[in-house]
This record gives structure tokens, sequence and C-alpha cells, in this order.
């Protein structure tokens, strides 16, 4: 009996082409949207997520000031000593890595290219703190940064720009009117929160306090903090050392702030996920919309067919078989519209993805929800239609225009 | 008249609809038709031909009173029982032909065969043999829409025979077509009734097509008026 109306199933599907392909295309359109949109918002927030770990994951920034916004007139508060330094590596539990950063903006020449750029004075523990690696040549040797020599690792953007075409390692450069020599190339890190991550110029931070800033101060320190422990707790004690140390009275407020990334980290996250849920229900409605127009265009092709039914009904098919090819013609259509419209998500996902500069991550969950959905949609849409038209009796059905 | 009718109506009354707007369309026929008779349903308009030959047929049930089919009482069946009764006993053909459109005439001479839950190979050759009893088996693959409606009453003529039932019931089947076609037609029915001893019911207006039959039965308001042998008895 199933073999019976999957064929006549079919053969109603295949003669009446049109009706058909309506029918599919709500839940064609219904599928694709929702599976793109949640595609491309899993892609979003993969690449906020991306873009927050490249600030390094888990690092607690430390500046002089009352942080963002807060704070106003009042001498500027003092920049960090080196033996506020060596007091965090070596009193602060938790700690994985701390390097200090001297920043300072000037320009680069090589050749009669000029570019205007970032350059920041670290140590090596920067590359740890920040996850950055080095593409081509080296980081700092131990002498360079003991010595304060004149060597930088650059990034690609300064790469592109200022050297165009030509090998950078080994090239000597000048900056800010000081001659350094190119040891290295960072990995591209792309567009962070925080501006293009690959305009800098790297070198030890002896040489720049020595060369630009002419003092020993630091203007910032990062701290990351190991997985094993808490950022908060490590962030309150670092808070603690910091208040002991700048000697900052019980009451007063703090002249420095502590900034942990992880908070940006899980309120982007959050935020794109929220974003990403909301599209995805926009698209999930325009699914459901997708299934109602189906069941209306069953309804119509059951009405519009009633005749049909009243044919096979007086040639001896039992309700229950009437029933079977109807519910068989809607599960087929909403899984084919369903296949269609996972395949032009995929297409659609693939394409757009690059566009929005956001990774395509093919999510099996979102692809098979989507598709168990549409199938859904056929037999509860299928079904009722279906029962209407098997419950007609035959003379009323024949005698039907 | 033999002892044992394949069809037997006792005081079947039909009543339509409900309340003040009921309207009673039988009112207590009595009939007996014997196995291989060939007969015409003959009345004005509106006397309950149709709805005689609906319950007859086992499309609809009597209000009251009883109806004996081979043995079965029909008005104690419920939908399913009834569509197997037609599935294997009963052949239908219908004044306006009733074809499924876009369909072949093979595929839908098939139709009954599907349901049975024939195979595809015995479908096939019994479809073939049906079409060629009724003239038409160069005409196959032609859907409805390509067939003149002679043609068509044809192709329902084989989709009723190609389960060899026992009885044909056949309401006005010549009542769309011209005379020279409606003239085919019932030698194809009478061809049925001799050569393949099918039982033949058969409404129509015409006493030319009713010439054709053994017994005519004379219907009015509700009830057999009168029934008498035909020239062809
Ligand atoms: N489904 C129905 N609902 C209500 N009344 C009906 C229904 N079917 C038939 N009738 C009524 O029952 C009566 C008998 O109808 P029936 O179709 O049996 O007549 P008939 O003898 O076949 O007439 P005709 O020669 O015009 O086909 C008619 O008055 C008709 O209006
Ligand atoms: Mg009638």
């Amino acid at each position: 009996m199933l073999g019976t109306t999957v064929i006549l199933a079919f053969r109603a599907i295949n003669r009446h082409k049109l009706r058909s392909f309506l029918t599919t295309l709500g839940i064609i359109i219904g599928v694709a949207a929702v599976v793109t949109m949640v595609t491309l918002g899993n892609g979003a927030t993969a690449a906020v997520r991306e873009q927050i770990s490249s600030l390094g994951a888990n690092v607690l920034q430390l500046r002089p000031g009352q942080g963002f916004g807060r704070g106003g007139g009042g001498p500027r508060p003092p920049d960090f000593k080196p033996a506020d330094l060596t007091a965090i590596e070596n009193q602060l539990t938790g700690v994985r890595a701390v390097a200090p950063v001297v920043q300072s903006s000037g320009t680069a020449i090589y050749e009669g290219n000029n570019w205007s750029t970032t350059v920041y004075g670290t140590t090596s523990a920067y590359s740890e703190v920040q996850q950055w690696k080095v593409q081509d040549g080296r980081l700092f040797l131990p002498d360079e940064e003991e010595a304060g020599k004149s060597v930088c690792i650059i990034g690609n953007t300064v790469r592109t720009n200022l050297f165009q075409g030509a090998e950078p390692v080994g090239k000597r450069m000048r900056i800010k009117g000081v001659s350094c020599q190119v040891v290295g190339v960072l990995a591209t890190r792309g567009q962070g929160g925080f501006g293009d991550q690959d305009d800098v110029v790297v070198m030890p931070i002896k040489f720049v306090q020595r060369r630009f800033t002419g003092d020993r101060d630091i203007s910032q320190i990062m701290v990351a903090v190991d997985d094993a422990y808490d950022s908060a707790t490590v962030q309150s004690s670092l808070e603690e050392l910091m208040r002991e140390r700048r000697k900052i009275k019980a009451g007063d407020q703090d002249n420095f702030n502590v900034f942990d990334t992880k908070q940006i980290s899980d309120t982007l996250t959050g935020t794109t996920t929220i974003l990403t849920q909301i599209v995805g229900a926009v698209a999930a409605i325009s699914l459901l919309v997708g299934g109602i127009g189906i069941m209306n265009i069953m309804l119509v092709s059951v009405t519009e067919r009633t005749r049909e039914i009243g044919i096979r009904l007086a040639i001896g098919a039992v309700a229950r078989e009437v029933l079977m090819q109807f519910l068989v013609e809607a599960i087929v259509l909403s899984c084919l519209g369903g296949l269609i419209g996972l395949f032009l998500a995929l297409i659609a996902s693939v394409a757009i993805a690059p566009l929005m500069q956001v990774p395509f991550l093919f999510d099996v969950k979102v692809n098979a929800i989507a598709f168990l959905f549409s199938a859904a949609i056929g037999v509860v849409f299928g079904y009722f239609p279906a029962r209407r038209a098997a419950a007609l009796n035959p003379i009323d059905a024949l005698r039907h225009e | 008249m033999s002892v044992n009718p394949i069809i037997s109506l006792r005081g079947v009354t039909k009543v339509y609809g409900e309340g003040p707007t009921a309207f009673q369309a039988l009112k207590g026929v009595d009939l007996d038709i014997q196995q291989g008779d060939f007969v015409a349903v003959m009345g004005p308009s509106g006397s309950g031909k149709s709805t005689t030959m609906n319950i007859l047929g086992c499309l609809d049930v009597p209000t009251g009173g009883t109806y004996l089919f081979k043995g079965h009482h029909v008005e104690t069946l419920d939908r399913d029982q009834r569509a197997l009764l037609r599935r294997r006993y009963l052949g239908f053909v219908f004044q306006g032909f009733n074809l499924l459109s876009r369909t072949t005439a093979l595929e839908n001479v098939e139709l009954p065969l599907l349901y049975r839950g024939e195979d595809k190979k015995l479908r096939y050759d019994m479809g073939m043999a049906a079409l060629d009893k009724v003239g038409l088996k160069d005409w196959w693959d032609h859907t409805p829409a390509e067939l003149s409606g002679g043609q068509q009453q044809r192709v329902a003529i084989a989709r009723a025979i190609v389960t060899q039932p026992d009885v044909l019931v056949a309401d006005e089947p010549t009542g769309n077509l011209d005379s020279q076609r409606s003239i085919e037609i019932m030698e194809l029915l009478t061809d049925l009734n001799r050569n393949s001893g099918i039982t033949v019911l058969m409404v129509t207006h015409e006493p030319d097509m009713a010439a054709y039959a053994r017994t005519i039965v004379h219907f009015r308001d509700g009830l057999v008026e009168s029934i008498e042998e035909g020239v062809k008895a």
C-alpha cells in the first residue's frame, strides 16, 4: 500500500509541476533564510571572538589614570616605574606573563617611502601576552633587549607600505630619524576592535625609552592571567598591589585603572549571540510563513482536486490511501524544498561571508534542524488538508466542480 | 427469474439533508437484479435514478431499508468496507467521464489495479487488454485532453472493466455524446454484457439507448413505477 501511494504521490507531483514548485517555494525561501542567517551570524560571532582573542586572551591592561571617561582635571597621574613591573612579576600569583609597553608615534622611512605608524616599545614577553607570532625572521634576542639595541619587528601593513614587494628582514629602515634593523615580520592579525593591528613597529622597550621618550617610565603594563586562575581575583590583587605601591590611602580613588579584556570579550560575544538569535528568530518566522504557504496551496489543491479524490474513492481507494497520498506528496515536497533551501543557503553563505569579512562556518546542527523542521511542516500542514480530502463522500467529491 | 439475485433492494429510502430542508429522494424502493442482466433505468429528472445507482454502486448508503449485494448487507458496512466492495466487484462509468486529467489513458485504466496492489507487469498487460477491448489500444499514451468525448468514455469503460467486475454501473454514459458515439458505447456495453458476463446497470433518458437493455426499470417520484422486458430480452 505504501508503494502504491508513493507512486501516486510522485505522479501527482510530476503532473503538476507549477503547483509543486509553488508549494516548495515557501519552504525553500524559509529554510534558505534561516540557515543563511544563522550561519552568517555564527560566523560573525566567531569573527568577533577571533578579534577579541587577538587582543590577547584574558589580559589585564594596567594604565595610569582613572580609566575611560573618568577623572577630570588635576595633574596627570604618574606612569609606572620598572620597579612596578618587577613587583608584579614577583609578587602577583596567577600571572602567566607580564609585558611593559611604551607607545610613541612616528614616521618610518625606507628608500624614499614614508609611513606614519605607531612604535611599541616592549619586551619579548609581549608576544606571549598578546599571542603574537612572528611570520618571518625572529623575536628580539635577550641581549638586544638588555642593551636596547636598534632592532625592530614590523607589522604587515608597515611591510606593505614601506617595503612594497621587497623582503624587509635584515634591511635597515629609519624610524623617527633613527636607523634600525628589521629582524622580523608579525603574522597578520587583521582589523581588531581597536584599529589596524598590523600597523605597528615593535622595538625593545629600552631603546624606545632611551631614544624617544627620554625616561624609564612605562605607560602601560599588560598582565596575562594564567588560565588556571580567575581573572577577577588576579585583577583585585593587582589593584591591591598598585594601591600599595602608589601609596593611595584608604578611601582615596585609584590613580590607575585595570581593564580586563575578558569583559569586552564577554560583552561582545553576548551581543553577537543575541543578534544571531534575533536574526534567527526573524528567519524562523519566514520558515513558518513558508509552512503556512504549503498548507494554503495544499488546501487549494485539495479543493481543486476534489473531483480527482472522488474518482479515486469511487474506483475503490480507501480513505487511508488517499490520505497517505497527500501526506507523501506534502512530505516529499517539503523535504525537497528543505534540501534545495539548504543548498541555496550553502551557496549564499559561502558567497556573502567574505563580503561581511566573517568566516564561513558550516553548522551541521543548524542544517539538520532546519531540514527536520521543514519535513515536520510538510507532515503537519500536509496532514490537515489531506484529512479533509480523505473524509469526503465520493459522491459529493465527484459532484464538485 | 432465478432465485438468487445479485442485487436486492427492500424498502430502500433516501433522505437528503435534515430538518425543514430535508428531502426524501427515495420513498421505499424494492428491486431485484439478476446476475448477467442488462438493466436500463429510466424516468423523469429528479425521480431518484442517480440516487438509486449510487446506492447500488455502494457509493452511498440508504437512509432506510436493506440492500443485499452478493449476500453482503451493504447498509451495515462502513466506508472502507464499501470501498473494498467497489474495488472487487464494481466498475463505474459516469456521464462526465471522470478521467484524471494530465494522465495517459493507460495510467487511468491502470489506476484501479494500483489500488488492488497489482504489480507493474500485470497492470500493463491488463490495462492494455482493457484498452484493446474498447478499441483504443493505439491511444494508450494520450491524455484525456487529446481524446474525443467518445474516446474518453471508452477509456472510462476500460477503467471500469479492467478489474473484471461483476457489475458495471453507468449513470447516463451517453449523456454527453452524439448519437453515433452513443451507439458505439451501447454496442460496447452490450458486448461486455453478452461476452464477459458483466451485469450492466445503466441510467438513460433515451429510449433508443434503453432499447439495448434486457430489463427496463421506470422510476417516478422516488419509487419504482414499473419494470418491463426490453426488446433485446
Ligand atoms: N446531495 C443531495 N442533496 C440534496 N438533494 C439531493 C442530493 N442529490 C439528489 N438530491 C435530490 O434528490 C432528488 C433525486 O435526485 P437524483 O439525482 O437521484 O435524480 P435523477 O433521477 O438522477 O435525475 P436526473 O435525471 O436529472 O439525473 C432530486 O430532487 C435532487 O434534487
Ligand atoms: Mg441523475
